[in-house]
């Protein structure tokens, strides 16, 4: 009884800074200032449908890409050598533990203008192409910045596969190609789940990514709520709705992935 | 298929690391251009130490750092050996409300403590400032805690602990003695990843810091805002040079202690 009491600090913490800023999200978007319920604020988030599109739609674009890159790039990993596969790991690892203002900096003086790309483009006599403040730019920087969290769990299970496993295919005449396919993908996709929430939620609600690659033109849903709260147009009340949006639209995404999750249980059994 | 795949990684480690040795080299650049190698020159390194906004916003960044992850620490720990007593409907509510921080969209958690402490700040004698920063900071960092310290609880044998106290061991003593030397090292891991992550933080720092207690991202940020700002560079280099030595040096004594236990099976 008494050891229970210990974790009532903790307990008392997360109801005062966790729960209750999440309900007063929720009371703002559903009350003005005078304390009337209204649904103008939610009404208003319709407004800037093109917006929650263009985020959604970049986001999910980034993600295939990280997938598309991190999957054979983990899959490589899983099946070096032992002794240098470690280091190897820590090799891809490393820049993401470089703040990512700097890696996003990085791209800013690689695409501008008179940056080095068209600068060494010049040199051959093409360009300059605008790379900087476009949505390609956005795209590219979430990449950059994310697919440290799609290889990383995708690594993890493919690592786990029990070997015996693998030869147990080869032995039941599968070849490497079908091994892949047969035995690896089903046995890895927990791990590709929780890669594609691990790089679309950060990269849906980014708005350094936005701000510093794609210029003032291409404003995502974090760009929109920061500026509720902290630009020109101080509203809480149109940002807590904007936020609310947000996380429904995620919970909706990640209940989708945990439907595929239970699934690849019962493969797993 | 040998071949490909190193070529392939070949490929992707220079997609990796191209943007960061770039950063590197035009941080000796002796020009503020950010294309042409004009010469070698220490210029950007010298005005860095001595910007003075760069070296407190460091000081802010190490102070609410230590300061939040040893919180987190002491915090965390004692809620999961209050939540492995707990029955298990509460246990997996707690758990859920546990998850929250790590789930929810970083600007999300950060705009939504804002709100709390706008609430405060008006009714309250609360400044935005170190003190709010630090609570949001132990808000994200605790989760990581619990999560690390979890598993090695529950590995612990019941009946170590009872042995302890059928050996005279007072319940507080037998937590000492027995208990913590087994989850130190879930505890050690869960600090360290709650202090990487608020070095690392500038989303939730951003809407929860005020403008006085500025952290390193929240400089770096501001300063990514400005035109030309050679200055990044060299904190780039020396910041990558950092995480490169920890992470070599932690590499090396995850090694060594492997070996020592390959000694002993």
């Amino acid at each position: 009884m008494k050891q229970k009491l210990l974790s009532a600090p903790y307990l008392v913490w997360m109801a005062v800074f966790v729960i209750v800023p999440l309900v007063m999200v929720a009371y703002f978007a559903f009350f003005d200032s005078d304390g009337n319920f209204t649904l103008q604020y939610v009404a208003d988030v319709a407004q800037y449908s093109n917006i929650f599109v263009r985020s959604v739609w970049l986001a999910a674009i980034a993600t295939v890409i990280c997938l598309v890159l991190a999957y054979p790039l983990a899959y490589f990993l899983s099946k070096m050598d032992t002794k240098i596969q470690g280091t190897m790991v820590m090799i891809v690892i490393l820049p993401m533990w470089m703040n990512f203002l700097l890696r996003t900096y990085a791209w800013m003086t690689l695409l501008g203008n008179e940056g080095i790309i068209n600068t060494l483009l010049g040199y051959i006599g093409l360009g300059p192409f605008k790379m900087l403040n476009t949505q390609g730019a956005v795209v590219l920087g979430m990449v950059y910045d994310y697919i440290p969290y799609m290889i990383l769990p995708i690594y993890t299970v493919m690592a786990k596969i029990d070997k015996s496993v693998l030869e147990a295919a080869n032995d039941l005449g599968c070849n490497g190609v079908k091994t892949l396919f047969k035995v690896v993908l089903p046995l890895s996709l927990p791990g590709v789940m929780s890669g594609i929430t691990m790089v679309f939620v950060p990269a849906i609600s980014t708005f350094i990514i936005s701000r510093m690659l794609g210029g003032g033109s291409n404003l995502l849903i974090g760009d929109l709520i920061e500026m509720q709260f902290l630009g020109n147009s101080y509203n809480p009340n149109l940002g807590a709705s904007i936020s609310l949006v947000l996380m429904v639209i995620i919970l909706l995404i990640m209940t989708l992935m945990n439907q595929f999750d239970v699934d690849d249980d019962r493969v797993l059994m | 298929m040998k071949k490909l795949s190193k070529l392939y990684l070949g490929l992707m480690l220079l997609f990796l690391y191209l943007p960061i040795l770039v950063l590197i080299v035009f941080s000796f650049n002796d020009s503020k251009s950010r294309s042409v190698f004009t010469g070698f020159t220490f210029e950007w390194y010298e005005k860095l130490f001595r910007n003075e906004l760069i070296m407190t916003s460091l000081a802010n960044t190490l102070i609410v750092a230590v300061v939040a992850s040893l919180i987190a620490t002491v915090l965390g720990t004692l809620a999961v050996i209050g939540i492995s007593k707990m029955r298990k409907g509460p246990k997996a509510a707690v758990m859920q409300v546990t998850n929250i921080p790590i789930i929810n969209p970083e600007i999300v958690t950060g705009v939504s403590m804002m709100l709390l402490f706008v609430f405060f700040a008006a009714r309250m004698n609360l400044e935005f400032g170190f003190v709010t920063l630090i609570i949001a900071h132990i808000t994200f960092d605790v989760p990581y805690v619990v999560l690390n310290v979890m598993p090695k609880y529950r590995q612990i044998d019941a009946n170590m602990y009872e042995a302890a106290q059928d050996l005279g061991c007072g319940p507080v003593r037998a937590f000492f003695k027995v208990i913590l030397p087994e989850i130190m090292p879930g505890i050690i891991s869960g600090f360290l990843m709650a202090f990487t992550f608020s070095l690392d933080d500038f989303v939730v720092s951003y809407f929860t810091s005020g403008s006085t207690a500025q952290t390193l991202p929240i400089t770096i940020y501001a300063m990514t805002r400005r035109k030309v700002s050679p200055e990044i560079n060299a904190l780039s280099t020396i910041i990558f040079v950092c995480v490169l030595v920890v992470l070599v040096l932690k590499n090396v004594i995850e090694r060594r202690a492997d070996k020592k236990r390959g000694v002993v099976r």
